[in-house]
């Protein structure tokens, strides 16, 4: 009987799943789902960020016009009669600002609109305080306009262009005292007229940041050439030196304590703190050289240190990846060490080194805070110069210009820092798109 | 004479000596070039050679020494010596340059004479309104020291010009003409200027040293102004930062240390789990497609630039996370705290800890899984037992690494941490880092005397020490227990 006993299978058939085969394969499903879960975060956080960038900046995009026939009399704009520029100058802006709330009153009148409780310095205010100038520059340009009625389109205040976007309510217009309920009442009567609407607005990416009060002219032109100042900057300093010490390093380095000071000194350089090269060129560049505050040569001098060890990087991987044949034959051939790296070994790598050189210069367009220290956060309204003397000018930088219109109290400058990103990001893109076709294209595989 | 134009002028010397070089070269050759020992091409590039480059180094360095000398020189003058305090010298300092910006342009809108300019005086009392007027504002009264300083200083500036340019194109035309009457058909041009060629190879290579001797020089020189003023087991022991303008701060480290750290640390907590997992997935159980799809997806993360991510904090995370916990909670009616900059933090690091894991992943071989599968492991058994362990001091310094960048990171936390320097445990609390005061305490018109300002340079050391030490611990990490395949 022990017999029969000991020789029933303890486990039943291998075609039914025991418990622990079903606890084992439970953890292995669940396993994968954490790791679906994982790569659904990363996806998620990257969705969602992009989408709500482009949604609150995409806006900044268009803004609201008043289209109106404004009558540029003679005797307001010019009483000499002479079309004389200098004589004309003498009109302010506060002259030009008079003609277009008349030209305004005179659009609510034609059209018959009646707004309760609604005042003259209400419809005055409906005009953004930036187009009288605007206007002026415009007349100052062409003096032949003097005389005629010109059809125009004028910014509107920053609250109504928040109220055609849906940012100000008549709840929150209760509240704010540089925009009254009635003021929103005759936007919604402009609109329904035809006067007042939204139009793609170029001086966005065009024209220069505007004071604190007057987001609806705020632009992103000085930004922009600044940024562009400084990646030439970076451009012809940290490619001719990051290659010159790449092929050093590569090819003519002999193993030594001197080599491998430099190799460590390049990859800790490549992990610290960008907000430390800041530091560097604030103590360097301006206090100690007296070099300018707020100036895209100082911007770029401090961008290439820190972007250096990131072309070198790449640059020495793509040398190292030509293979040793190459060397050989130009060698045994007669050539010189020198010759075989500048006339073989160098050209085969350019694809590489370029790939390389643009994803840093990406990477040196997008930073900011180094920027801040150097006192690119100033306000700066007036375009630099032509290089290179306008190297030394004052100037904005794209991403700083992003930190710095979020530092404002007015909830309409986070609505252009969005759409400065979607700027910003775009350049990115267009970086990156070459940087992956130069590599498709000319990629060698040995 | 403008840089620009000087810059021109060595351009079009290198250009002419490189083709004098050449012809140079025929001619001693007698037309022959077999009897040169080099290429013509090759004597042209040794002209070339040794006409910029000592020139333009001449230049560089003239151009960065020439404001020390002429500020130590117009210092020495009366103007500045009855003034003993350094940073109301160098307010001092910069009216005199304003001064002297300003009289330039006066001579040029209203086309002053040097003699005119020599014989204005201060009692005619207009000058600053003339001064303002061609759009140089100068704040206060002109005092006819500071004029007479303007006056020297920019006639040493002038001087200054003139002999660089003299000694810039000299320099270039010396370099030229010995350069060409060494051409001999036996001039080894190549090997000269191929050593040349190494020589500028090895300088730039010099400049990494450079930096960070420059970083280390600019960091320890002022830290230690600061310490001069401010006393440092103040700095290191007290636990309130409290600046104050007028004097009497209290600028204890421990508050910003702690708000790096917990800042994070959350980062820490949301980035390794996702990024070891993500890896993890996309290394053992993606298919070939998947993975083309989500890597590229996933690192995208990694190239985003870090102000996008400080904008996401400020207008989305931020009042997301007050609105539906701080709030409910009552935990804290702040938008911007520690768990705003953490998690958007912990996103930007995902791609730092899941690519260099999925290289570390793959690179253990694949006769490891092999024997786990062998000995009847299921797929994440032969991870957890098997991988993971092999793969740990791998991913033990990616970690290290991204440690590195949380606590160097400064976007995200100015615009999503907060400015209130506490010692506090609730992340619902805007607390504040280290990067976020060496932001705070530099920017702006800044007084460089003040221990206030200086103290960003001595936050700046404490930081460099972190990532440093964090970057070497990795390495070591990963050196020392690194298994070995062969």
């Amino acid at each position: 009987m022990s017999v029969l006993a000991t020789n029933t299978p303890r486990k039943g058939s291998l075609l039914a799943v025991d418990d622990r085969t079903r606890r084992r394969n439970a953890a292995e499903r669940r396993f994968q789902i954490y790791g679906r879960i994982a790569i659904g975060i990363a996806i998620a956080a990257l969705a969602v960020l992009l989408f709500t960038i482009v949604n609150n900046g995409a806006s900044a995009f268009r803004q609201t016009f008043l289209v109106l026939d404004i009558p540029l009399e003679e005797k307001v704009l010019d009483k000499s009669g002479t079309r004389d520029i200098e004589a004309m100058k003498k009109v302010t802006t506060i002259g030009y600002g008079k003609l277009i709330d008349k030209a305004l009153q005179d659009a609510i009148a034609a059209q018959g609109i009646a707004v309760e409780g609604l005042t003259d310095k209400d419809v005055k205010n409906m005009i953004s305080k930036e187009a009288a100038g605007l206007l002026r520059d415009r007349v100052l340009s062409q003096p032949d306009l003097v005389g005629q009625t010109l059809r125009a389109k004028v910014l509107a205040n920053g609250r109504i262009d928040g109220y055609i976007k849906g940012r100000v309510s008549y709840e929150s217009a209760e509240r704010d005292s540089n925009v009254t309920p009635a003021q929103l009442r005759l936007a919604d009567a402009l609109k329904d007229a035809g006067i007042l609407s939204r139009k793609f607005n170029w001086d966005f990416i065009t024209t220069a940041d505007a004071s604190e009060l007057r987001p609806e002219s705020a632009g992103l032109g000085v930004a922009i050439l600044g940024s562009a100042y400084m990646m030439i900057v970076v451009l012809v300093l940290s490619l001719p030196i990051g290659v010159a010490t790449s092929i050093y390093l590569e090819e003519f380095a002999p193993q030594n304590r001197f080599t491998d000071l430099i190799e460590v000194n390049i990859s800790n350089l490549a992990a610290v703190p960008s907000i430390v090269y800041g530091i560097l060129g604030l103590a360097l560049f301006i206090n100690f050289a007296g070099l300018p505050q707020s100036a895209p040569i100082v911007g770029g001098l401090v961008l290439t240190l820190m972007t250096l060890p990131r072309i070198v990087i790449p640059t020495r991987a793509a040398l190292r990846s030509v293979p040793p044949s190459i060397r050989d034959a130009a060698l045994g051939i007669g050539a010189s060490k020198m010759q075989s790296v500048m006339h073989h070994v160098l050209p085969l790598a350019m694809p590489g080194i370029l790939t390389g050189t643009i994803i840093g210069l990406a990477q040196a367009l997008g930073e900011s805070a180094p920027l801040l220290l150097i006192g690119m956060v100033a306000f700066v309204r007036d375009f630099p110069g032509a290089p290179p003397e306008g190297f030394f000018d004052p100037a904005a930088a794209l991403p700083v210009q992003v930190y710095n219109w979020t530092q404002r109290s007015d909830p309409a400058f986070v609505e252009r820092a969005s759409g400065a990103i979607i700027v910003l990001l775009i350049f990115l893109l267009a970086m990156n798109a070459v940087a992956i076709v130069l590599r498709r294209k000319f990629e060698r595989r040995w | 004479m403008s840089p620009t134009v000087l810059l021109a002028i060595l351009v079009l010397l290198a250009l002419a000596g490189n083709l004098a070089g050449r012809r140079r070269a025929l001619a001693v050759s007698g037309g022959d070039v077999r009897r040169l020992h080099s290429l013509t091409r090759y004597h042209g590039l040794s002209v070339t050679l040794f006409t910029a480059v000592p020139a333009l180094f001449l230049f560089g360095a003239w151009l960065f020494v020439q404001p020390l000398v002429i500020e130590g020189k117009v210092s020495r003058m009366a103007a500045l010596s009855a003034v003993s305090d350094a940073g109301a010298a160098e307010l001092v300092m910069g009216d005199i340059r304003r001064v002297a910006g300003g009289l330039d342009v006066l001579a040029a809108s209203e086309g002053l004479s040097e003699g005119d300019l020599a014989s204005l005086r201060v009692e005619e009392g207009d000058l600053p309104s003339r001064l303002a007027k061609a759009g140089v504002a100068i704040a206060g009264d002109i005092s006819a020291d500071v004029l007479d300083a303007a006056r020297e200083y920019r006639r040493l500036t002038h001087l200054s010009s003139v002999a660089m340019t003299v000694a810039v194109t000299a320099m270039a035309l010396a370099g030229l003409f010995w350069s060409l009457r060494r051409l001999t058909p036996d001039y080894r041009a190549r090997n000269i200027s191929e050593s040349f060629v190494l020589a500028l190879f090895i300088g730039s290579a010099l400049v990494a040293v450079l930096t960070t001797f420059g970083i280390i020089a600019s960091l320890l020189v002022e830290s230690i102004h600061f310490f001069r003023l401010y006393p440092a087991q103040d700095f290191l022991f007290n636990l309130t930062w409290n600046p104050q303008f007028r004097g009497g701060s209290d600028l204890g480290i421990w508050p910003l240390l702690w708000g790096t750290l917990y800042v994070s640390f959350v980062a820490l907590t949301f980035a390794v789990p996702v990024g070891l997992m993500a890896a993890i997935y996309l290394s053992e159980y993606a298919t070939a497609a998947t993975r083309a799809v989500i890597k590229p997806a996933i690192e995208i993360l990694a190239g985003i630039p870090t102000i996008v991510y400080g904008l996401f904090a400020l207008i989305t995370v931020g009042p997301f996370l007050r609105d539906h916990f701080a709030q409910p909670l009552g935990l804290g009616s702040s938008s911007s705290s520690v768990m705003t900059a953490g998690l958007v933090m912990g996103i930007m690091l995902i791609p730092f800890v899941s690519s260099l894991s999925d290289d570390i992943i793959n690179a253990v071989p694949q006769s490891l899984r092999d024997g786990s599968y062998g000995l009847g492991a299921t797929q994440s058994e032969t991870v957890r037992q098997v991988i993971l362990p092999a793969a740990l001091p791998g991913i033990v310094g990616s970690i290290l690494l991204a440690a590195s960048r949380a606590i160097g990171e400064t976007m995200i936390v100015v615009m999503g941490a907060g400015a209130s320097a506490r010692l506090d445990l609730n992340p619902f609390e805007a607390m504040t880092t280290i990067t976020v005061k060496i932001v705070s305490q530099l920017t702006g018109d800044t007084e460089f005397a003040s221990p206030e300002t200086l103290v960003a340079f001595a936050l700046g050391m404490a930081l460099f020490i972190f990532t440093l030490g964090l970057n070497v611990l990795a390495l070591y990490v990963v050196r020392k227990y690194r298994e070995q395949y062969e």
